[in-house]
């Protein structure tokens, strides 16, 4: 019997880290939220590795962070290990990466979330989406509970029809033999969607009093610690280190004698598994070369003795997985706590999506997170806060926000995703984004917390922190440029940086471009007369070390942005547009992209069909105009 | 795309007297008026003027091309941007001269039908015409496909992905580094960076440098015949044009002084010229012909001294020896059939003994030696036949000078301890610069390059 469980603004099918961003988003902005999940107890979990952050990964963290979103400040609060990545390389590339403590990072999420006016968490299975009028209005679950929405967030990971594997056992499952979502994904082809199926994969867990680490290095955190959140300031979080160690020549026997039982080669895995996160498997063919691979042992949490073994992603037997774990140094006696596996599941096929994340096919639907093909919680989490904030914005009837690439990291993930689709499980790497210096780990703030706050999810408060800050940073850059020095007064501090002396004046911003200085000399010389904290002194020396590179890619980005807002009109139909090649006008029609810089970006559109589609959108702008 | 500044020759190439480049963009002035030395700076110049100057090297300020530029701003010009117009002399080389310095600027050449397409998006084409406007850059495009094909297929498109290839390994290196920070791959050093750029700096000169030979394949071996009045320079001309099945041309832009042949001999194109003779005058006429001939004379690859062996050297035959030392020449002792006066030491003093050819063009006599001498000359010695990669298209020069340029700067910077990831900016620039000569600029390539050469993941 159905039953009438109440109507929502926004209503959000699951609790991952997409499923929490995109709920306490809409809530945020005033909208009344639903959000169901097959089991409560399973709020913002981690399945696989217990660490967020990372390159790219980080960065992402961050611009959820700036836009309003939970994520940066609730793993800051549950930390266990901060590390800064790539310290040795540019700034655009420092990437903070966190070791999580998984079951706080879950309990704080969870309280945050029950904490949240507007916002109602409900545990229940939802098996099909009711549509009206041909848009989605809401859901019914499994109990035959009918709840009304006015639009609805699917954020499924790898829920939709998962089927775990090891070795030649497979069943039907969700992550960590949770109940999987069956029905919902036969609802979803039936309303037309196209799916594809997926595979992804995570190694075992040890017990940590079973690992001799003696025979490991460590890896421990940073002693001086930057956070995720523009509002975390300091921490009193203990850290635990991580361990490294390595695959030995016998790891790689037992792997390659047990082939014919890893369902990797029997032909059981159907579904297309991620190039950069291959099992050990698949590691130990493929680069047959190699004599050893890194394993680095990470605490799952400060009150749990479960370690998870990074680097042994694996669908092998149990037995074998065993054996092989105890052929690695420092884990001969180890005690496995729990097995590694595959799953595969069903994904939409994401050109099937707007950049707002919006179904094309079904008005009212969005969808984020792995649902959308991606792997990873901070991609997942990146598409939830999007996905919350133009569900919310649909309910208001107000444009949806859409990140351009030179906006933000979150902005490449989902035009990636839209333009061009995915083929594999889709993972943030730097190398994706044509703006990486833009796109840096420490402007993430300056570049998008003016829109957080357009929308509403940065509070008053903060923004005006934040402009305090960008204040004192814009002034600060100022002053150094107006700051003439003559040789006498910096040629001695120049020389105890190894600089060379100057002959003329010259001028501290001049000065600063050289890199062998740091913000420290203007502090020998000239300090500020304002009150400057660390990060405000990174960021001036930042914008003025690399200002040439920045200002190369500022003058592409200008130029990005002009084709962006070129805005092709819905009820364009590319059939009629005659001189467009074949393959364009089929690509087109497929993608229906709202800019002729995302035309552009669709793979087989040349730069001729792309012109033409300029004459033929003047032609039709003039027409229009003509008919007023 | 819709804002950049575009280029190109807008009359037939090697029609008419006069060529006309077009500029057209936001930065059309700007861009040009470095390359463009007249008596007002471009930047100040009114619109719709036209100024007599010089187009200029950047590196040296050498006049290079004697040109009108017309200054049109926009909205009042056919694109309705701001637009240059270069009128230089109609010869194909004056033209590429221009060309390649334009494009050398942040100019890039225009796609085909772009002027009218952007004539069109600025209002300056009726409505009606819009079907036209789109076939128009529909075939012109297909034209320029298939053109574009054909002269990046073989060897030269072979060489672009072994470059290519190159960069991309060392790209993939830099970003495992950057985006694998944990992993277990060797640290990139700038050594590293530089060495790769370096080997891959050598590849584009390589390659440009034959683009030299390319230019010499098409239009044909520059060979300027100089000499004294009536040693037999024109005999020499008509003889060889006899021989060869000549096709003769009316040079546009020059004047009588210099008249030039085509033929070709052992499948070497030569593009003969003779000079008015070579000397000293008052005549101020025939100066103006000397002076030319002097320029014909240093733009050749090759030189044909003619000489009256019947005669003692003259003066201005030694000071014409001198200056042709060590350039690629051959000596035609001429009229051997008569008594011989020539100070034959003197001329071994300046000349190998293979590239002193007795000959009588009168009698036709060793017209066959002077063949095989310029066979061995080419073949034998600087063209490597067999292995032709040229590289002749202005467009695609302009890349290579680019990737160049833009893996100087990536080496620079290794050298400065500049951070890997911002070196990386340019070494991609070079990657997809070589990669549009040949048409592939697929972003995708990186992500499979990164994953097939190492192994990552968690």
């Amino acid at each position: 019997m159905n039953y009438d469980g109440g109507s929502y603004d926004v209503i959000v099918i699951g609790a991952g880290h997409a499923g929490c961003e995109a709920a306490l988003a809409a809530a945020r902005m005033g909208c009344r939220t639903l959000m169901i999940t097959i089991n409560l107890d399973m709020v913002a979990f981690m399945p696989c590795n217990p660490s967020i952050g990372g390159p790219a990964k980080g960065h992402v963290v961050r611009e959820i962070d700036a836009l309003g979103g939970e994520m940066g400040r609730n793993i800051d609060k549950t930390f266990i290990q901060l590390r800064m990545l790539n310290t040795g390389k540019g700034p655009a590339v420092h990437a903070l990466r966190a070791q999580a403590d998984k079951f706080l990072y879950q309990h704080a999420m969870k309280e945050t979330m029950e904490k949240t006016p507007n916002l109602t968490l409900r545990q229940g299975m939802v098996e099909e989406l009711i549509v009206e009028d041909g848009r989605c209005a809401g859901v019914v679950t499994k109990t035959g509970t009918v709840y009304h929405s006015k639009t609805v967030i699917l954020t499924t990971g790898t829920y939709l029809r998962g089927k775990v594997i090891m070795g030649e056992l497979t069943y039907e499952s969700g992550p960590n033999n949770q109940q999987p979502s069956v029905r919902l994904s036969e609802n979803l082809r039936e309303l037309g969607f196209d799916l594809v199926r997926f595979k992804t994969g995570t190694p075992p867990r040890v017990h940590k009093d079973s690992i001799d680490f003696s025979k490991t290095e460590i890896q421990p955190g940073d002693e001086k610690l930057k956070f995720f959140s523009f509002e975390t300031k300091s921490s009193d979080n203990e850290q635990l280190p991580c361990w490294l160690t390595y695959t030995s020549p016998v790891t790689h026997q037992i792997i390659n004698d047990n082939l014919h039982r890893a369902p990797m080669f029997t032909g059981i895995i159907e579904g297309t598994g991620p190039r950069y996160c291959p099992s050990i498997e698949d590691k130990v063919v493929r680069f047959s070369d190699k004599s050893q691979h890194q394993i680095f042992l990470e605490p799952e949490g400060k009150n749990t003795s479960e370690y998870y073994v990074q680097g042994l992603s694996t669908s092998l037997p149990e037995d074998v997985q065993l054996a092989v774990l105890r052929s690695i140094p420092g884990m001969e006696k180890v005690e496995m706590m729990r097995n590694g596996y595959a799953i595969e599941y069903d994904a939409m096929v994401p050109t099937q999506l707007w950049p707002s994340l919006e179904t094309k096919r079904l008005p009212g639907l969005f969808t984020a997170g792995q649902i959308n093909g991606t792997s990873g919680y901070e991609e997942a989490a990146g598409q939830g806060v999007i996905a919350g904030i133009n569900a919310a914005r649909k309910v208001q009837e107000k444009e949806p926000v859409v990140l351009d690439r030179s906006q933000g990291y979150i902005g490449v993930l989902i035009d990636d995703l839209v333009t061009k689709g995915t083929n594999e499980p889709y993972r943030l790497l730097t190398s994706r984004a044509e703006y990486r210096l833009l796109l840096r780990h420490d402007n993430a703030d300056l570049r998008l917390t003016p829109i957080g706050y357009d929308i509403g999810l940065i509070t008053e408060q903060r923004y005006e922190a934040f402009l305090d800050k960008k204040g004192r940073v814009d002034r600060e850059i100022i002053r150094l440029q107006e700051t003439k020095v003559k040789p006498v007064q910096v040629n001695e501090a120049l020389a105890s940086y190894g600089s060379a002396p100057i002959v003329d004046g010259s001028n501290l911003l001049t000065l600063m471009r050289r890199p062998e200085l740091a913000y420290s000399f203007v502090d020998l010389i000239s300090p500020s007369p304002e009150e400057l904290d660390e990060e405000m002194k990174e960021q001036v020396e930042i914008q003025i070390k690399y200002a040439g590179y920045i200002e190369k890619q500022l003058l592409h980005v200008e130029k990005l942005q002009k084709m962006e807002k070129k805005k092709i009109p819905d009820d364009i139909n590319y059939n009629e547009i005659h001189g467009l090649a074949m393959e364009a006008r089929q690509k087109l029609t497929k993608i229906a992209p709202i800019s002729i810089g995302q035309a552009s970006r669709i793979g087989g559109v040349t730069p001729a069909d792309i012109s033409i589609l300029l004459v033929y959108l003047e032609h039709y702008n003039r027409v229009t105009a003509a008919k007023g | 795309m819709l804002s950049d500044t575009i280029a190109a020759v807008s009359t037939a190439l090697g029609e008419g007297g006069i060529a006309i480049i077009r500029v057209s963009g936001p930065q059309a002035i700007p861009q040009v008026a470095p390359l463009f030395k007249s008596r007002i700076p471009l930047t100040e110049a009114d619109s719709h003027t036209v100024h007599y100057g010089h187009i200029v090297s950047l590196q040296d300020g050498e006049q290079l091309e004697e040109v009108l530029v017309t200054v049109m701003k926009g909205p009042r010009s056919f694109t309705t941007e701001d637009v240059v117009e270069i009128s230089a002399h109609g010869g194909v080389i004056s033209v590429r001269r221009v060309m390649d310095l334009l494009l050398q600027q942040d100019i890039r050449l225009a796609e085909p039908g772009e002027f009218t397409k952007r004539a069109f998006l600025g209002g300056r084409i009726d409505l009606s015409q819009a079907e036209a406007v789109i076939d128009l850059i529909r075939s012109k495009s297909d034209r320029a496909f298939s053109v574009a094909l054909k002269q990046v297929s073989g060897s030269l498109s072979a060489r672009i992905h072994e470059l290519r290839h190159t960069l991309i390994e060392t790209l993939a290196h830099i970003e495992v580094n950057i985006d694998y920070p944990e992993h277990d791959v060797e640290s990139l050093t700038a050594d590293f960076i530089k060495d790769k750029s370096q080997e891959v700096m050598q590849g584009i000169d390589k390659l440009l440098r034959t683009a030299n030979e390319g230019k010499i394949l098409r239009e044909g071996i520059t060979t300027a015949i100089v000499g004294r009045p009536n040693v037999g320079k024109s005999s020499l001309l008509n003889a060889l044009a006899r021989d060869n099945k000549a096709i003769v041309t009316d040079i546009p832009g020059t004047t009588r002084d210099v008249i030039e042949e085509y033929v070709t001999i052992n499948n070497i194109p030569l593009k003969l010229l003779d000079t008015a003779g070579i000397r000293e005058t008052m005549d101020v006429v025939e100066r103006i012909g000397v002076e030319r001939s002097k320029a014909a004379f240093s733009d050749a690859d090759l030189i044909l001294l003619v000489l009256n062996a019947n005669e003692e050297l003259h003066e201005d035959e030694l000071a014409l020896m001198e200056q042709i030392h060590g350039r690629q020449a051959l000596v035609i002792m001429n009229k051997m059939d008569l008594p011989s006066r020539l100070d034959t030491e003197k001329l071994r003093s300046f000349f190998a003994e293979a590239s002193i050819v007795p000959m009588s063009v009168l009698e036709e006599e060793g017209l066959d030696r002077l063949e095989e001498a310029i066979s061995a000359l080419f073949f034998g010695g600087k063209l490597e036949s067999g292995d032709l990669t040229y590289v002749s298209n202005v467009r695609h020069i302009a890349l290579l000078k680019k990737a160049h340029k833009s893996l100087q700067d990536a080496y620079e910077a290794a050298e400065m301890l500049i951070p890997i990831d911002m070196i990386q900016i340019d070494v991609r620039l070079a990657w997809e610069q070589l990669g549009e000569i040949i048409g592939d600029t697929a972003a995708d390539s990186l992500l499979d390059q990164i994953f097939s050469q190492f192994c990552l993941g968690k």
